[in-house]
Parts: C-alpha cells; structure tokens; sequence
C-alpha cells in the first residue's frame, strides 16, 4: 500500500493513528474556537497567547528539573505554557484597555517580548547539564517523530476534551460572537464568555504545541475560519464548516508527514489548510474571486449600459470610453458613434422609466422608496402592474416606445 | 572595557542598534496606521524567501539573501492585499492567513532541501546570531582608526549601516506627505497625496529594515523593535517629531543593554552561561514599554471628548 | 479606471465653472450608491448638499475627489481635471473620520494645509506661520494652538478642520458635514467664516443635515437620494414637493410645514 494511503487509514502504526486522530479532533476544535474569535475581529490574538507559551514551556522545565524530575514531561511543559500564555493574554487586554495602545500594538508587543524571552530562557536551558538533550526545539516548529505512546495519548485526549467543550458552548458563544449586545441583553455574561472562548483558545493552542509547533498553531485558528466564511454568511454554519475544514486538514496533514521522513507535521498540516483556503478563495461560488469578478464587471456593464442610454435620451454626448464600447457592443450604436434603431427605442425606454419613477416618487411617498430609485431596479420589482398602469396615465399619452 | 570589548561587543552591539532604529523608525507609523503586525507578518515570510533564494542560488550571499527576503516581503504584502480586497477579509485574519502559510512553506522546503552545506536553518532565521558577528582583526579601541581592521569589520556592519542611514533618510524626505496621510486619508488624497502608493512603501520600506536587521539579528529583535520601542515612545509625548525621537533612543537602549546583559549580566549573578543576545534584547524592550506602560506621562488615550 | 479613481475622461467645461460633476456612480458591492449624477456649482455660491442618512451626500464629495473610487463619472474643477486643480481646492472632512489621539498639535494639524505650498521638504517661514495663526483666529482657536488635538472638544476640532481648509487658501471649499455635533457656538464660528469666504468671491459646497438652517445658510441647494432629485436656488429649489421627493416617507409632513416652505412647490 501507499504510504500516504496507509497512514490515511490509520494503518501505519499505533501511534500515528493516535496523532492523526487527535490532529483531527484538535483541528476541529481550533477550527471551531477559531470562528467565534475571527467573527469577533481578534484572530490575531491567538497568535500572542501562542507566542506567550515559550517562556512557560521553558520556565516548566527548570523547574521540573530543579525538582528533580524529568523536564520533558509533556503535561508539565503543557500546564507551564498555559501560565505564560494567560498572562500573556491578560497583558494584552490591559494594555489595549488601560493605555492608549491598539490592540494590534499590544498583540505586537507582547507575542515579541514573551518570545523573545522564551529564547532566553532556551539557551540557559541548553546551558543545563539537563538541557543538553531537551529538544524543547521541538515546541517551535513541532515534531511527532519519535513521539511517546502516551504523548499522543495527551494529544488525542486534550484534542477530544477540546472538542467536547466547544459542543458544549457553542450557543453562547455564538451568540456573543455575533451580537454582544444582543447577548447580554438576553441575560448571558459576556465577559465570561469572553474569558471561555479565550481559554479555549489556549487549550487548542497549548494541545497542539507538541503537534504544529507554536509559530504555526495560529493557522489552525485562523485559515480554516476564513475559508469557510466563504461558503457561508451563517454563523453557526461557519462553525461547523470550520470545525470540518479543521479536522480534515489536522487529520490528513498528519496522516501525510507521517508517511514520509523530511515532512514535518505543523508545516504539512498548515499547508493542507491553506489548500482548502486557496481553492475557497479563488471557487467559492458566491463570495469567491472569480464569482465576484464575474459580477462586478456584469454590473459595471449594467451601469455604464443603462448611463449611455439615459445619455442617448438626452442627447448628451458620451465620451466615457466603456460607455460607449458597451453600447457598441450592445448594438445601441453604429461605430461611427450614431444611435441605431435599437438604441433609441432601448434609450427612449429607459427615459420613460426614469418618468414612471418621477410619477411613482409623487404618489408613493413611503419611506421604503425613496432608496429604491437607484437608476438599475425595474418598476416591476417594486410596483404591481396596476400601480404601474396607474403612473402612466399620470404620464399622459406618450406611449412607451415614443421616440425623444 | 578594553581590547576583547572591541574585539567581540562592539561590532555586535552596533549591529543590534542600528538593526533595532531601523525597525523603530517605521514601526512608529505602523503602529498609529494599526498596521503594528505587518512587521510580525513580514519578519515570518522572509525565511521562504531565504529559503527560495539558496535553492535558485546555491548561495547564501548577501544579495541573494537580500533579493529572496525583499521579494518575499513584497509578495507577503500583495497577498495581504488581495485577500483583504478580493475576499472581503479583515486585515488581521488576511495577514494571519499569509504569514503562516509562507512561514509553513519555508520550513517545509528548507527540510526537503539539503542545506547540511550551510548554515540555514529555522532556529538562525528566528533568532540569529549577533554573537557571532565579531570584529576578530581588531586589536583594541585604535583599531578604530586603523585602515587595514576597518575594512575586515564584519560587513554586516557596513551593511545594517547603510539600511538605517536609508530608512532614516527616506522618513525623512517623505516626512510631511507620511504624517499627513497616516492623520487623515480622507483629506491627504484630497490634497494630491498619493495614498495607496504611500502606504505600500511604507510597508516595502519596512520590509527592507526587517531583511536587512533579519539578516544580522533574527527575526525576533525584527518583531519586536518594530511594536516595542515606538508603542513606549507613544506613552512620553504627544508629538509624532519627538514621538520618533524617544523611539530611535528606546530601541539603541534595548539593544545596548540587551547585549550587555545577554553577554555579562548573567555573570553577575553567578549564572555560567550564554544566553541569546536577540532575545535578551526583545526582552529588555519589553521591560520598557512596560515602565512606560506604566509611569509614562502620555500612557492613557484622551480620546475626542463627545459634541459641545 | 485611473489611479485616481476616477473612471473620468475629462469633459471641457468652463474655467470660470468651480465644479462640475458628470455621470458620477458610486456603488458599494453591487449597490449603487451614487447613480449617475450631474451637478454644477457655480462661482461664489454657496450650496449645501441634502438627503436622508444613506443618500450618498458624502459619498458623492468624496468621490468628487478621488477620496473613494467610482464606477463612472467626470469631475471639472475649473475647467480642468481634478489632478491639476487640486490646489484650488480645500477639502474638510468629517470629524469622525480620524482617530483624534494622534501625535499633533492644534498648529501641527493647520500646517498640514500648507503642504501644496511647502512640498516635501519647504520649511514653514515666518510668514506662513503668521498665515497659519491668522487661519485659526478665524475661527476663534489662536488661544489653543499649542494644544494637543485630543484634548479639544468636538466643535473645537472642527474649528481645527475648517482652519486646515482655510490654511489651503483654496478657492473652491468642499465640507463634509461641518455642523455635525458642534455647540452653537462653532455653529456661528463657522458659518460666519464661510460667509466671510463667499464675500471674498469664493465657492462653497457643503454636505448639510439641518433642514431648519438651510434658508439661512445656503443660497443654493442640491437635493439628492442616490439619484439627483433636484438642484438649484434655494429659493426655487428647497420647496415642499423636492422635499417630500427626496425624503419619502421619512419626512413627515409637519416637519416640512415647520419648515415655512410654500406647498405648492416650484
């Protein structure tokens, strides 16, 4: 069999299976916490909360150590990293509160220094005697290789627990995330909710440090949540196709890095988010690229179309180049710039409408309308035809296909 | 201080502070345009770059380490770009995406590339090596003025030099036509300003200080000098000229005490070991801001008291 | 389109002519926000721009100069494409708009209308320094300007902004809604200067909230809801019937008879 396809079925050892499987439920976890941070505007939060887990991985083992234990104890390196990973967060929500710091700044500022102190903190460790064989390296970027059975054990159990609570508290925070105000009106703590999906943020995070490695474990909380923003504009769809996004990504990065030996897992598994990104990107079909290239030039045509008309009605001059290649193209004008038949019935149309919205604006003053007379909706979409009739005996006589 | 000063801390300590003002310099913009991540964003993406630069090279020569690095920045930021515009995405997710699909593509190649003949790999790119950047010819502070060690300084003096003297000269010029558009678009385009164009050079300009202070320090004093020193220098005054004065100060004394203490203060208190000079300087950056955080006369924001 | 936004091809109109917009389209996403409007402003008038929240009254200046991009349209300062007349125009928009805890003085921002005169690296002489005092006793802040801008209140700030305007010495003044949420005091301060700029041959266009002001402010108005409704004197022009036309609904009809117009409309 294949590698790639043997680890895909979870064939290629017990331990890969139990990385791969808790990879996925990890990235449906993150995918999922992920979305109710990226409808709140703060996915880059996440990046200071696992930037802030360094010095704690670091200050975790010295202390391990000087305890007399084994410093690489995964749960103990876990507990510490969550420790600098809340004050981190704390820091950047009191700064960006108490000083005139944005947000953005005190996001900077701390995943910077607590990383940069995290280093320090790494070369005293390999000055250790202890420190020579740490490989907390191994935090930065991630590594499953060599990886101990009951690690992954830890990653398969914190990836489910994970999981597990954001079922649980999906309804307020999707609540909170969407409308706060709303939210606390109908008697929810929103701070506290706050607080919860934070700290589901540095679960995932902290889970997933031995996996993806701390510089890449804000991908799983950012792309899959914004690859699925374009499938949907529904909140607790986005969720769900998030979490999906997530887990498959999690799963089959992990399955392929784990079929090779030169391919890292974190690198591997963000690049098979980003996959799913580009393709969402580029394909989706309502809020893709190309569907909304497709649509924007459609109405820039509609516009510059319905202006050349109106313009032809007027016996204006046209001298906007798209204007005038459009009614060209449309048949509304000869090449030597005279209107053709077509043309001016097409524009004495469009200069009757115009009438008829004139007439409909006198007689209809309900608030709805006065928006609706933006020069493209058609008087079918707002009127019933006897309204219609209606405004054109206000019109008088003048028929419809009447030249100007 | 005396000749193994010169010899092995001087060099280093004059890198890591004109690495560090040249990151200050447009952090102080970037940090009033909410743009403070783009340096974190482009300190990320240039090791693809580097990475990308070796393979096609074969070398990792100053200049194809420059070109790589630059042109993963410029590609970062039009990524950036179009997925904000193209996907209707909020900038801080729109960066997120980018900086950790690149970074994630860089570590990928640089491990199925075989890079055993140098020295590239992920733990360099973060945090480099200032210690390494020794001034070995010299013989003492007269090696100052001795011709001959001059030209054996490590040329990434010359070279960090030359970057910030440009960074500084190019605020300088563009001063006016910067502070105006970052105050006020609206108005700075009505006025003649080219914006867009102001703004992306603000990034490439950034861009630059971050390869060239990558090149010598790591990506870490890159990030940070960028936030730190001009988010504290924002805290002592309410005027941008001074604001950027106190920043270019806050940042050559992260990076001077930085690599002092990295370098001896750890022999202070009996601990026997060298620890990393860049991060030691991301970390004494960060005790200032929070000094200033704290008790700088300017911490709070004023905001625009409501009508009347 | 033009890196200026505009989708313009310039069209020939009269040097004497201050400002003429044609065929201008604004649409946010596929929802036109702008369409296709015409307007003249002619020399030494002084026009608000009215409509309910959503018309696109700021749009449209703001498209006017390049500020936001449009889909169609040509504008004329002039008789010259915005690029080279930008130097006669001044431009205040909405206080809102800026984060008002930026690094700057009360002078530091009037200086900035200095910046066609001074180019990147003219330093301010004494002269213009007395020029940027003169702009601020205009509007009654000579007193503050050493002041940090965030510490003014909300009038005060847009006495700042109308100072900056005057600062341009332009001849063609664009404002976006300059009475929003000022004190009557800076209500008077500022329309005193602007009157002040008319009786010197100026032009004035304005985007305007206040039905109740419009008589005494402007002399002309242009009516708009995405659509042009109307434009003209404000005597002919401001009635009953372009009211009701532009507003729908939402303007009652006992807010208009407050108003004193005549009925019948023109």
């Amino acid at each position: 069999m294949h590698p790639i396809l043997e680890a895909l079925l979870l064939s290629a050892g017990y331990n890969s299976a139990l990385v791969a499987i808790g990879a996925g439920l990890l990235g449906a976890a993150a995918g999922a916490v992920g979305t109710f941070l990226f409808l709140r505007k703060r996915s880059l939060v996440s990046d200071a909360i696992s930037h802030a887990t360094l010095p704690g991985i670091g200050l975790a083992f010295i202390l391990m150590v000087a305890l007399g234990g084994d410093g690489r104890n995964l749960l103990g390196l876990m507990a510490g990293s969550a420790v600098t990973a809340w004050l981190g967060l704390t820091l950047v929500e009191w700064a960006s509160r108490r000083t005139r710091l944005a947000e953005d700044a005190a996001i900077g500022a701390v995943l910077s220094v607590f990383f940069g102190f995290g280093i320090v903190l790494l070369t005293v460790i390999q000055g250790m005697s202890a420190g020579k064989q740490a490989g907390l390296q191994g935090y930065l970027l991630g590594s499953t290789a060599g990886m101990l059975l009951q690690d992954a054990v830890v990653i398969a159990v914190g990836g489910l627990l994970a999981a597990a609570v954001v079922v649980l508290l999906r309804r307020p925070m999707t609540l909170v995330s969407f409308d706060p105000e709303f939210a606390a009106a109908a008697g929810y703590d929103v701070r506290r909710i706050d607080l919860a999906m934070l700290g589901l943020v540095m679960a995932v995070t902290v889970v997933g440090l031995k996996l993806v490695g701390l510089v890449l474990i804000v991908a799983l909380l950012i792309i899959p949540p914004v690859t699925a923003r374009f499938w949907t504009n529904r909140s607790d769809v986005a969720v769900l196709l998030s979490a999906a996004f997530g887990a498959v990504s999690g799963y089959v990065g992990s399955s392929i890095s784990a079929s090779a030996p030169d391919l890292p897992t974190g690198p591997i598994i963000v690049l098979s988010c980003f996959a799913l990104f580009a393709v969402s990107l580029l394909f989706a079909p309502d809020r893709g690229v190309v569907a909304s290239l497709v649509r924007h030039r459609r109405f820039q045509l509609k516009v510059h179309r319905r202006q050349g008309l109106l313009a032809l009605a007027h016996g204006e001059p046209i001298y906007d180049r798209l204007t005038l290649s459009v009614l060209k193209r449309g048949g509304y004008l000869r090449p030597d710039g005279v209107p053709t038949d077509l043309g001016r019935d097409q524009a004495a149309h469009a200069y009757w409408d115009e009438r008829r919205w004139e007439v409909a604006r006198r007689i209809h003053q309900a608030e709805a309308l006065a928006g609706r007379y933006d020069g493209l909706t058609p008087m079918e979409a707002v009127f019933t035809a006897d309204e219609i009739a209606a405004i054109d005996r206000q019109l008088g006589p003048v028929s419809p296909a009447g030249r100007t | 201080m005396g000749a193994d000063f010169v010899q092995l801390s001087l060099t280093p300590i004059l890198i890591g502070v004109l690495a560090a003002v040249a990151c200050a310099i447009p952090g102080n913009f970037l940090i009033l345009r909410r743009q403070a991540l783009i340096g974190d964003a482009i300190s990320h993406v240039v090791l693809p770059g580097i990475v990308l630069a070796f393979l096609v090279t074969g070398s990792l020569g100053t200049w194809p380490v420059l070109a790589g690095a630059a042109g993963a920045a410029v590609v970062a930021a039009l990524m950036i770009e179009a997925i904000k515009r193209l996907g209707r995405i909020e900038p801080g997710a729109a960066m997120g995406v980018t900086f950790t699909s690149l970074f994630a593509l860089g570590v990928l190649i640089l491990e199925q590339s075989d890079t055993s003949t140098v020295h590239l790999d992920v733990e360099h790119a973060l945090y480099g090596n200032l210690e390494s950047l020794i001034w070995l010819d010299a013989t003492g502070w007269e090696s100052l003025i001795d011709p001959t060690a001059l030209t054996l300084m490590p040329p990434e003096l010359i070279r960090m030099a030359a970057v910030t003297l440009l960074v500084g000269a190019l605020a300088a010029v563009f001063w006016r036509p910067l502070k105006i558009s970052t105050f006020d678009e609206g108005f700075a385009t009505a006025v003649g300003i080219p914006t867009r164009g102001l703004g992306f050079a603000l990034v490439i300009v950034s861009a630059l200080a971050a390869v060239a202070a990558f090149d010598a320090v790591g990506s870490i004093i890159v990030i940070a000098m960028f936030v730190c020193p001009p988010a504290a220098a924002r805290m002592m005054t309410d005027s941008l000229e001074r604001q950027v004065g106190w920043s270019i100060v806050f940042a050559a004394l992260s990076a001077f005490l930085g690599y002092v203490i990295a370098g001896y203060g750890l022999t202070w208190f009996g601990i026997r070991a060298a620890v990393s000079g860049a991060g030691m300087i991301a970390t004494v950056s960060g005790v200032i801001l929070a000094l200033a955080c704290l008790f700088g006369p300017h911490r709070s924001r004023i905001g625009a008291p409501s009508a009347s | 389109m033009t890196p200026d936004g505009s989708a313009a091809k310039v069209v020939e109109e009269d040097p004497g002519l201050p400002l003429a917009v044609r065929g201008m389209t604004v649409a946010y996403g596929e929802k036109p926000v702008v369409f296709s409007v015409d307007a003249r402003f002619p020399a030494q008038s002084m026009t608000a721009i009215i409509g309910p929240n959503g018309a696109g009254k700021s749009t449209l200046l703001k498209a006017t100069l390049g500020v936001v991009p449009s889909l169609s349209g040509s504008v004329s300062v002039y008789g010259q494409p915005i690029a080279k007349a930008r130097h006669r125009i001044a431009y205040v928009p909405q206080r809102a708009s800026v984060d008002w805890d930026f690094p700057a003085r009360v002078v530091d921002v009037v200086a900035m209308g200095l910046y066609r005169e001074l180019g990147l690296l003219g330093m301010v002489s004494r002269k213009q320094r007395a020029t940027l005092m003169h702009c601020l006793e205009r509007v009654n802040m000579a007193d503050f300007a050493g002041r940090q801008i965030g510490q003014l209140s909300g009038g005060q700030q847009q006495r700042v902004f109308l100072a900056r305007a005057l600062a341009q010495n332009a001849d063609l003044y664009l404002l976006d809604e300059p009475f929003a949420g000022v004190d009557a005091a800076t209500e008077r301060a500022i329309i005193d200067v602007l009157k002040g700029l008319k009786a010197e041959r100026r032009t004035i266009v304005s985007v305007h909230h206040d039905l109740s002001t419009v008589t005494d402010y402007f002399d002309r108005v242009l009516l708009l809801n995405i659509r042009k409704i109307a434009e003209g004197p404000t005597a002919t022009t401001f009635t009953a019937a372009n009211l009701q036309a532009t507003y729908g609904g939402r303007l009652a009809a006992t807010q208009i008879n407050d108003l004193g117009l005549a009925h019948a409309g023109a």
